[in-house]
């Protein structure tokens, strides 16, 4: 396959087409190739109901919130009122006195635990409206809320600043001592970026994009139970990385890991922010040492809404240019990103990434500032960075192709790459992106999308592409495979199934590998004390990360179970085969056994393979790609932007369990119109105040909101990114949503925003300056 | 401050429970907390995301919006109350087969809510079925699925309850 970049001169016209012709044809015969491969799989790519689906619509499922121990207490968390202050005195003796209530704890008795950055557990200056101040665990949540209010602090109000541009004026107020700039800033460049611009023919799109602050609004918020047995202590938390949750509590408590035990068996939606340990982690732990009691401390919604992160909002300032046949020559991207008022870990916010890789570009610039502010800390969410930059680039992409009068996927296709321009390696799958073209385009119905509206509603389509920097596997990760005395199967993991379908993936592969039914398999996960490391399940990487480390796990024990076989059926190893859970011996049609058969024989020995996921390539990129296209209409009356239809094709690398793949994709589409219409954290500036941390004024989409989403797949497998050619979904099928939305929008109404969401009131009022300007 | 408990019989899922409860308890901390039964989820506490509905007196309400003392003489049902002798009612067995859920913490809300139209209306239109659950939020996004779910129950051999 040819590397796009390496190729310096430009072919000519003629010959690139040829090319790309024979290009569309190899990767069309990829794609049918690895859709026949499917056949062989008796599970793999086929459609299996979830295993947990019996104890989700029961009631049976026991989520984080959902544990109760023998005389649990209930806590809850006085935070800060304002934006920034100095705690100059607090009084808890009231609330200490008040029947019911069994711990109060505060920067009084609680020292030196230290969390963000420089900063303490209970820190004696706060620096958001919500910032943690106190904590009281009781007998009931009302004696706990009745108890914060009688905790008297006295406060020293501090200046504040909660606007991005104004953090960076000089003479602002300082969220921190040394500054408002997070770090250095992050600066990337290739090429001469100077050079791309100038020129006679170079058409320029220089605009500025703006993105919001957009709420996780996680269903099961954060929090935990914490309880004590002697020196050790567990924690039930509703979190994406029980290891990260164990690592982070012990070192901040001064404990050894081993005597901390995290445990997640089912969770109420994560999206990013629930990677890390946060400080109702170390806050349950203390309430529960300091009573003596297992704590339950769970967030309610509004403290979810202002203390456990967000997606920060940016200002990206663009500049794209291009030749008039559309060749890209640059692509500049100065980009600002609130942070809030801490750093607190996990993946980070890569605003830049997709302005370095999207296209092939020999000029490109960027810069990325993290911005500090007086507002709750910015955390992951669902492909962190990407999200907010694709809407930049992916909208000025439109706007360059109306201005050079080209189809927008015909511009997008002529500045393809198959190659990671930035590490200068070959994609692993460099035709992803190209087939997620042409299998979008295939599922739209292009002619029926162009029908026009006259009059108040005007319809239109947008297209938006993306690739993301993940979904290869984050190794290391580890499994177990166990085949029990009856032949049944356990797979041990120390990951966690977020509600992404982990569990069933992980039966249908050792199912396969193994040679049994699904129906024989359990996982046993989300137990720091039960099955070995895997990383947070987090960046799309769980089931690349941890499927090919159980289906190494489950050809160890394949092995092993055959040589036991082998004794009994008077045969070799190596002569043997698996089906169905029947043993047989090729070429003997009468000889066979039972996985329980042999499994009875060598009783009571067990049979345990060990897997690990094989270290990433080096000589390769992994990424993921997808193309959405959305139809809207846009009621030039009120300003609603209704989405029609969505058509989302996305490349993961061979699918395990095809309706699985559907939900993520229309998932991350129906949050991806969120993102883009209505979901906005709304601040006032005056006083530093969220004024909709809650589910009535956040306005996340319901099921009214919601149009057809066709999943057009490309089920390829990608044999560079793992032993199972799989990559992850989680996180891509949100990332083009909204900016070809707001394309669509463009095409209907001929107006462009490019400020997300695309609410009303925007809408409005960029119909009111069309109309001035006519 | 402290609050005078109030004896209380509620009656859930078929099963009187006998409880002492301030008078402010709700219906869904009661169900949760004293009762255990916490298939029933809390989410938004005031009403804005449906995760909480159970069937009070064969209506679907927020159980985070009733007092539990106000409920004393009602016939509630809870997500628990559904499967008959352990097998699953037709539309919690058109949940799963619809993947009408990935995290599953609004599924009970959306279930409940499904269910009091499917009490009464055996064959609702898909624009009822809409309606029946546009109170219910959720996060993963499974609406399209739900919906499917909701067509699906009603095509099935029938509702329960």
């Amino acid at each position: 396959m040819t590397i796009d970049t390496v190729e310096k001169k430009q072919p000519p016209a003629e010959e690139e087409k040829q090319e790309e012709q024979q290009k569309l044809e190899v990767a069309d015969k990829e794609y049918g190739r690895a859709r026949e491969a499917h056949a062989d799989f008796a599970t793999v790519g086929r459609r299996h109901t979830r295993v947990e689906g019996p104890d989700k619509v029961t009631g049976r499922a026991r989520y984080s919130y959902d544990i109760h121990l023998s005389g649990q207490l209930y806590a809850r968390v006085l935070r800060s009122p304002h934006p920034h202050a100095r705690i100059v005195a607090i009084d808890t003796s009231a609330a200490e006195a008040l029947p019911g209530v069994r711990a109060v704890i505060s920067s009084a008795n609680v020292k030196d635990v230290p969390w963000y950055e420089t900063s303490q557990l209970f820190d004696t200056t706060v620096r958001f409206v919500g910032d943690e101040v106190a904590a009281v665990a009781a007998d009931s949540i009302d004696i706990a809320e009745d108890a914060l209010r009688l905790i008297e602090v006295e406060y020293e109000v501090l200046p504040f600043v909660v606007d991005l541009e104004r953090a960076l004026t000089p003479g602002a107020p300082l969220v921190h001592a040394e500054g408002n700039l997070v770090d250095e800033p992050k600066e990337y460049a290739r090429g001469d970026i100077e050079a791309g611009l100038a020129g006679a023919d170079v058409v320029i799109i220089e605009q500025t994009y703006i993105t919001q602050t957009a709420l996780h609004n996680s269903l099961e918020p954060h929090g935990c139970t914490a309880a004590w047995e002697g020196e050790n202590l567990t924690i039930w938390s509703s979190t994406q990385s029980v290891w990260k949750v164990r690592s982070d509590v012990a070192e901040a408590l001064g404990l050894s890991e081993q005597r901390v035990r995290v445990i997640k068996q089912h969770m109420g939606g994560g999206f990013g922010a629930k990677q890390i340990a946060w400080k109702h982690d170390a806050i349950a732990a203390l309430l529960s040492r300091a009573s003596g009691r297992p704590v339950q401390l769970m967030l309610d919604r509004e403290s979810e809404n202002l203390a456990t992160g967000n997606r920060n909002s940016t200002v990206q300032r663009d500049r794209i240019g291009a030749r008039r046949d559309g060749t890209l020559t640059a692509i500049d991207a100065v980009i600002d990103v609130a942070t809030g008022a801490y750093q607190v870990g996990g993946e980070g916010s890569n605003v830049a990434g997709i302005y370095q890789g999207l296209y092939r570009c020999d000029n490109v610039h960027t810069m990325q500032r993290g911005v500090y502010l007086n507002l709750g800390p910015a955390v992951a969410f669902r492909a962190p960075g990407f999200v907010e930059g694709a809407f930049g680039l992916e909208s000025a992409m439109d706007e360059l192709a109306r201005a050079l009068d080209m189809d927008p996927i015909e511009l997008r296709q002529k500045n393809y790459t198959g190659a990671d321009q930035k590490e200068d390696k070959p994609y692993s799958l460099p035709d992803g992106l190209r087939l997620c073209y042409q299998a979008a385009s295939a599922a739209f119905d292009w002619s029926k999308a162009r029908t026009r509206l006259s009059g108040t509603r005007r319809r239109g389509v947008g297209v938006a592409a993306h690739s993301w920097m993940a979904g290869g596997g984050n190794p290391p990760g580890y499994a177990w495979v166990k085949i029990n005395g009856d032949g049944s199967v356990d797979v041990v993991t120390g990951t966690q199934d977020i509600g992404t379908g982990t569990r069933t993936a992980l039966v249908q592969i050792a199912a396969e590998e193994l040679g049994v039914a699904p129906s024989c398999v359990a996982v046993q996960l989300g137990d720091t004390a039960n099955g070995p490391y895997s990383p947070a399940s987090a960046g799309s990487s769980t089931l690349a990360t941890i499927g090919p480390a159980v289906r190494a796990a489950a050809v160890q024990a394949r092995d092993q179970l055959f040589e036991a076989a082998a004794v009994l059926l008077d045969t070799q190893p190596s002569s043997l085969e698996i089906k169905n859970g029947a043993i047989m011996v090729r070429g003997a049609p009468g000889k066979r056994a039972s996985v329980e058969d042999v499994m009875k024989e060598i009783k009571p020995h067990m049979i345990l393979g060990q897997g690990a996921r094989a270290p990433k390539a080096d000589d390769m990129s992994v990424h993921t790609f997808g193309v959405q296209i959305a139809e809207v209409e846009v009621d030039t009356e009120s300003g609603d932007v209704t989405v029609l239809q969505v058509v989302a094709s996305h490349d993961c690398g061979r699918i395990v369990n095809p309706v699985m793949v559907e939900s993520q994709v229309i998932g991350g589409v129906t949050q991806g119109i969120g993102y883009a219409l209505t979901e906005e954290r709304v601040v006032d500036d005056r006083f530093g105040v969220v004024l909709n941390a809650n589910l009535e004024e956040y306005k996340v989409p319901t099921v009214a909101d919601v149009p057809p989403i066709t999943f057009a797949a490309v089920d390829v497998a990608d044999p560079g990114s793992n032993s199972l050619g799989v990559k992850g979904i989680g996180e891509p099928p949100l990332i083009p949503t909204a900016p070809a939305i707001a394309n669509a929008v463009f095409d209907a109404a001929g107006i462009r925003i490019r400020h997300a969401p695309l609410s009303r009131r925007r809408v409005l009022a960029a119909l009111e300056r069309q109309s001035k300007e006519k | 401050m402290a609050l005078s408990r109030v004896n209380l019989t509620l009656s859930v899922n078929d099963t009187d429970y006998h409880l002492s409860v301030e008078p402010r308890r709700t219906l869904l901390d009661a169900l949760r907390d004293d009762l255990h039964l916490t298939g029933t989820k809390k989410v938004c506490e005031m009403g804005n995301c449906g995760a909480c509905t159970v069937i009070v007196d064969g209506r679907a309400e927020y159980s985070c919006l009733r007092l539990a003392v106000d409920c004393a003489d009602q016939h509630i049902t809870t997500i628990e109350g559904l499967a008959e002798n352990g097998r699953l009612s037709p539309l919690q067995q058109a949940f799963i087969d619809a993947d009408a859920f990935q995290c599953g913490f609004c599924t009970p809300g959306q279930i409940m809510s499904l269910q009091a139209l499917l009490n009464e209306m055996p064959s609702p239109s898909d624009e009822q079925i809409m309606r029946a659950v546009s109170g219910n939020l959720c996060r993963c996004g499974a609406y399209r699925h739900i919906l499917e779910a909701g067509r699906r129950a009603c095509q099935g051999e029938g509702t329960t309850r």
